[in-house]
């Protein structure tokens, strides 16, 4: 494998043994990015050579004296442009917040700086996370590595295009609906939603404050677990993390390969059998591509070789997901964007012609469409008159889907259907239909209404070479399950760590 | 016969009190007032993107507090809500509150209400909340193209306090506030300080028709910044509601805006231009849930209230009505009243507390009070103020020389019989000391001691105050009294 798309954990097993160093690695990750950014533009801000490449000799040195801080100490990432950094704007794909420079950086980004990765720039995204394609960026779309005329997914669109094309082995996403898994089925790579309250949101923008949650997004699933056991954990400063023990993942992984046959076929086999693995029958809808049904198929044949069991299960208001999610998400959306007027920081329009002028103006000129359709949906959810009709109604759906899932997880361990209902689609598609774009994320959104992980892994390439992503759901606080479950699926399947033809010469 | 119609008026007050926590309700900010702007500030009171409020548990531990002292029903559950407003000292756009799941609510505060005599009268309390204070907002020239933003006490902890509608006159309000404000201040929760803010009213009044038992239109009143306001701008309002019903007009629904300073209340926004707060549940914050030992342990830890120690005050060491009212006014006087008469007789005999009441609301709280003090900076310890009684009492000092050396005490720090001595106050009571003096005063003054030979009694009176004041007050007035008399009628 080309040194480009090594994973992660082949990067750490490199500069552990010598072979290479921090700075090779940081230098051909820029050199990447200098490349290809500009058909893909994964990126939104892009570090400084220089200071990028002192961060990485800084790394060389302390591992040098054996003091490496984690074992993905020297590794480059990409952090999604809604959390917030001291060493880059963070704008959320918006001109409102246009040139923001945050005095202060999220939790993720201070546990990243102490494990020693390197943070080499911000990806793009859709607007304050709205959106599933990046085409809601007020900086442009990001591309897709598998076909420069296709969306990445989104909103994190700009992280899993980074990770696909090579440009880094690992990015931070954030996931409201799907944000991070419906994009990594669409590039091919692997992306995890942990469960609510997993990972501190301190310094993330806020979108649907109840449903936001940060995700890893990497090339295997290995690097996932490593990536999301350097973010996870309880938070002092979010009060919404949760007081529960928090694995080491990647240990784990490492552990159920050697129990097995010593091949990762033989680690794949002990994890799936006897694993009880429910398909819902909701998830066969209209709109839901043959290819990506097939792929699903397949995929649970795979399991049932290995031993699993698989049983279909019944999550009635699943149907009412995309309804809920849109009165829920947006209602706090609403909320969460009016600091936004133009007092504080970012843009700032109409200055002189009085204060109200000066917030609809503001407003006006620094909000996309799409943020503004969202703003208004959940004002009006949110109405005197309106609000048991429908914030408190959603609210109340809300609790029966999630006990729609608690029953399901009484009689299945996981549960597991597509990411997406089809590859990616072409730019311009369904910008004029938002409602088709909506449908885009019909599996993953009542992940994030229930809480629950949630991790997408690639399954098989399309007849036409376009990534198709299997999703995997868990318990609350049931990630290490679901991790062990989703690194044997990706073994049989052999589709993880496929690279995009077009970056596959460059890729040496 | 067309008698004006005599209207009743309807009040309920809406208080916000700022809970004494040495950090903001949702970060680790000081709360100290009048630090220079924006200086006490962090991502989290600022609003910044990405930043999450974190509960103070000092402020749950307070606003329970006063719920108890107000006896209000503390929710084993409430829910933190957002109260959604654009306006430009609101850093977030929204300022967390509660909404429909309080803290606290259904208590009340007795009143003693207009009449003769008083008749006491029960105020019920309809909630009680928590939430954060906004900052504030300067406009340095009026009309001025320029406004200035000072968000030091964005996120300090308040607590609502909202009555029912059951008062009926200004005074009535006053009384409810002052006695509101005193509990507030005993249980150490609030300091009531109303000229800095941390105590602010606002009001609601409506009038009717004596008698009509359904409510008139009401209008709310901001910004009654003490309770002297609170008086005036409830008059005022009254009787401009009345004369408009009384000359047949309607009073329109709307918030007004109290002017200390001219007295007169200005419109501020009418009902149409009423906010839709869009309240709900603050995602960031999981429901407040109190369990019963959290609430037992800060029970256990109350102090007296202001009520049961004037009742104490007035059963057990037989104060008469007026002076439990003065001595338990604040906490801090109420304690050193109380120690100064442990110190002065352990027995606490009625006749003795009444003699150190005498002497805390006089002579003590004058020197307070000329000071412009409080009775924490007043430097008499009540142990050396019951020493100074002893000294009386012996007959050592006289009356008028003690309260000197009280001056003393207070200005130097001194000891009660350092103080005496220090100021030759000691009290002379030997005859042959005195003599020699009264005998001067009658030699130099012929003409008052003739007045008095022929009859007239006044006279002695000046005379004795001529020994006294020979004697710097020092000399004992029955000693003295007698010699004179002795004297005189030689």
């Amino acid at each position: 494998m080309s040194g480009a798309f090594r994973t992660a954990r082949e990067m750490a097993d490199d500069l552990r043994a010598g072979r290479t160093d921090s700075e090779t690695i940081v230098s051909e990750s820029l050199d990447r990015i200098a490349r290809h950014d500009g058909a893909l533009h994964a990126c939104l801000s892009v570090a400084d050579r220089g200071a990028a490449l002192e961060a990485a000799r800084r790394q060389d040195r302390v591992r040098a004296e054996g003091r490496a801080p984690s074992p993905l100490a020297g590794v480059p990432i990409l952090v999604k442009d809604n959390i917030s950094t001291r060493a880059f704007p963070t704008t959320c794909g918006s001109r409102i917040l246009a040139g923001y420079r945050p005095p202060y950086d999220a939790h993720v980004v201070e546990r990243l700086e102490s494990a020693g990765l390197v943070l080499l720039g911000k990806t793009n995204m859709d607007e304050f996370a709205m959106g599933s394609s990046t085409e809601n960026s007020a900086f442009g779309p990001s591309r897709n590595p598998w076909d420069l005329d296709r969306v990445p997914g989104g909103s994190s669109g700009g992280s899993t295009a980074a990770v696909a094309g090579g440009l880094v082995p690992l990015a931070l996403g954030s996931d409201t609906g799907g944000s991070v898994r419906q994009p990594a089925s669409f590039c091919g790579v692997a992306g995890l939603k942990p469960t609510y309250g997993r990972v501190s949101r301190y310094g993330l923008v806020a979108f649907g404050s109840s449903l936001d949650q940060i995700g890893p997004i990497a090339r295997s699933v290995e690097d996932v677990a490593l990536l999301l056991d350097v973010i996870g954990g309880r938070d002092p400063r979010d009060a919404t993390t949760a007081e529960v023990e928090m694995p080491r993942h990647a240990e784990r992984l490492r552990g159920g390969g050697a129990r097995g046959a010593g091949s990762a076929a033989g680690a794949a086999g002990d994890t799936l059998r006897g694993l009880r693995i429910g398909l819902p029958r909701e998830f066969v809808v209209d709109g839901l591509d043959a290819e990506v049904a097939d792929a699903v198929a397949r995929a649970l044949d795979r399991a049932r070789e290995a031993g699993a069991e698989v049983r279909d299960v019944s999550l009635p208001r699943v149907a009412h997901g995309i309804a809920t999610y849109y009165i829920v998400a947006t209602a706090e959306a609403s909320s969460n964007l009016a600091r936004y007027d133009g007092v504080k920081y970012g843009l700032r329009a109409g200055g002189t012609d009085g204060l109200r002028a000066m917030y609809h103006a503001t407003r006006r000129e620094g909000f996309g469409a799409e943020v503004k359709r969202r703003i208004l949906l959940g004002t009006f959810a949110l109405s005197s008159g309106y609000y048991d009709a429908y914030y408190a109604k959603a609210q109340a759906v809300r609790e029966l889907l999630r006990r729609d899932f608690a029953r399901a997880f009484e009689e299945v361990d996981l549960i597991v259907g597509p990411t997406a209902p089809t590859p990616a689609f072409r730019l311009g598609e369904k910008t004029d239909d938002p409602l088709t774009m909506y449908l885009s994320d019909i599996y993953t959104l009542p992940a994030n209404l229930a809480e629950l992980p949630g991790i997408s892994i690639p399954a098989a390439l399309s007849r036409s070479g376009l990534p198709i992503g299997l999703q995997i759901l868990a318990r609350p606080f049931d990630e290490a399950r679901m991790l062990a479950a989703a690194h044997a699926f990706e073994s049989r399947l052999g589709a993880a760590g496929a690279i995009p033809p077009r970056f596959a010469e460059s890729a040496a | 016969m067309s008698a004006a119609p005599r209207y009743e008026a309807v009040i309920g007050l809406e208080v916000h009190a700022q809970l004494l926590t040495r950090t903001k309700i949702f970060c680790g900010c000081s709360t100290r007032f009048g630090a220079p702007p924006n200086t006490q500030v962090c991502p989290v009171c600022l609003g910044l993107p990405g930043a999450l409020p974190v509960l103070n548990e000092g402020a749950v531990r307070l606003a329970v507090r006063a719920a108890l002292a107000l006896d209000l029903s503390i929710a084993p559950r409430s829910v933190f809500a957002r109260k959604n407003y654009f306006y430009p000292d609101l850093p977030k756009g929204y300022q967390i509150s509660q909404y429909d799941e309080p803290v606290a609510r259904n208590g009340s505060i007795g009143v003693s209400s207009e009449g003769d005599p008083p008749a006491p009268r029960t105020i019920r309390i309809h909630r009680l909340h928590l939430e954060e204070d906004a900052g504030k907002s300067f406009h340095p020239d009026a009309g001025g193209a320029e406004s200035m933003i000072d968000l030091n006490r964005c996120g300090v902890p308040l607590i609502e306090i909202v009555s029912e509608p059951d008062l009926r006159t200004p005074r009535e309000a006053a009384e409810y506030l002052a006695s509101l404000k005193e509990i507030l201040e005993y249980t150490e929760v609030c300091d009531g300080n109303m000229e800095e803010g941390s105590l602010r009213c606002d009001v609601n009044i409506s009038v009717r028709p004596a008698g009509a038992s359904k409510l008139g239109v009401k209008t709310e009143i901001k910004n009654l910044n003490s309770i002297k306001s609170v008086v005036a701008g409830l008059a005022a309002e009254i009787e401009r509601q009345s004369k408009l019903l009384a000359g047949g007009g309607r009073v329109v629904q709307e918030t007004l805006l109290w002017d200390a300073k001219r007295e007169v209340a200005v419109a501020m926004r009418s009902k149409e231009e009423a906010h839709d707060y869009r309240y709900f549940p603050e995602p960031d914050l999981h429901p407040l849930v109190l369990s019963d030992s959290f609430i037992e342990e800060i029970r256990r830890s109350m102090p007296e209230l202001p009520a049961a120690r004037r009742a104490r005050f007035e059963a057990t060491l037989g104060l008469p009505p007026a002076d439990a009212r003065v001595l338990s006014g604040s906490r801090a006087l109420a304690d050193y009243f109380e120690r100064a008469v442990g110190a002065y007789d352990p027995a606490r005999a009625p006749g003795a507390a009444k003699r150190v009441a005498n002497w805390v609301q006089g002579e003590v709280l004058r020197l307070v009070k000329d000071g412009n003090r409080e009775i924490d900076s007043f430097r008499v310890a009540p142990g050396a103020l019951a020493d100074l009684l002893r000294l009386l009492d012996a007959g050592e000092i006289s009356n008028l020389a003690a309260k000197d050396v009280l001056a003393e005490m207070d200005r130097s720090g001194m000891t009660a019989r350092e103080a005496m001595e220090a100021g030759g106050h000691r009290q002379i009571s030997d005859e042959g000391v005195l003599r020699e003096t009264v005998r001067r005063v009658v030699a130099e003054n012929p003409d008052p001691v003739a007045q008095f030979r022929a009859g007239k009694e006044k006279t002695f009176a000046f005379l004795l105050g001529q020994v006294m004041k020979a004697t710097r007050g020092s000399a004992n007035p029955a000693v003295a009294t007698a010699l004179l008399r002795e004297e005189i009628a030689k």
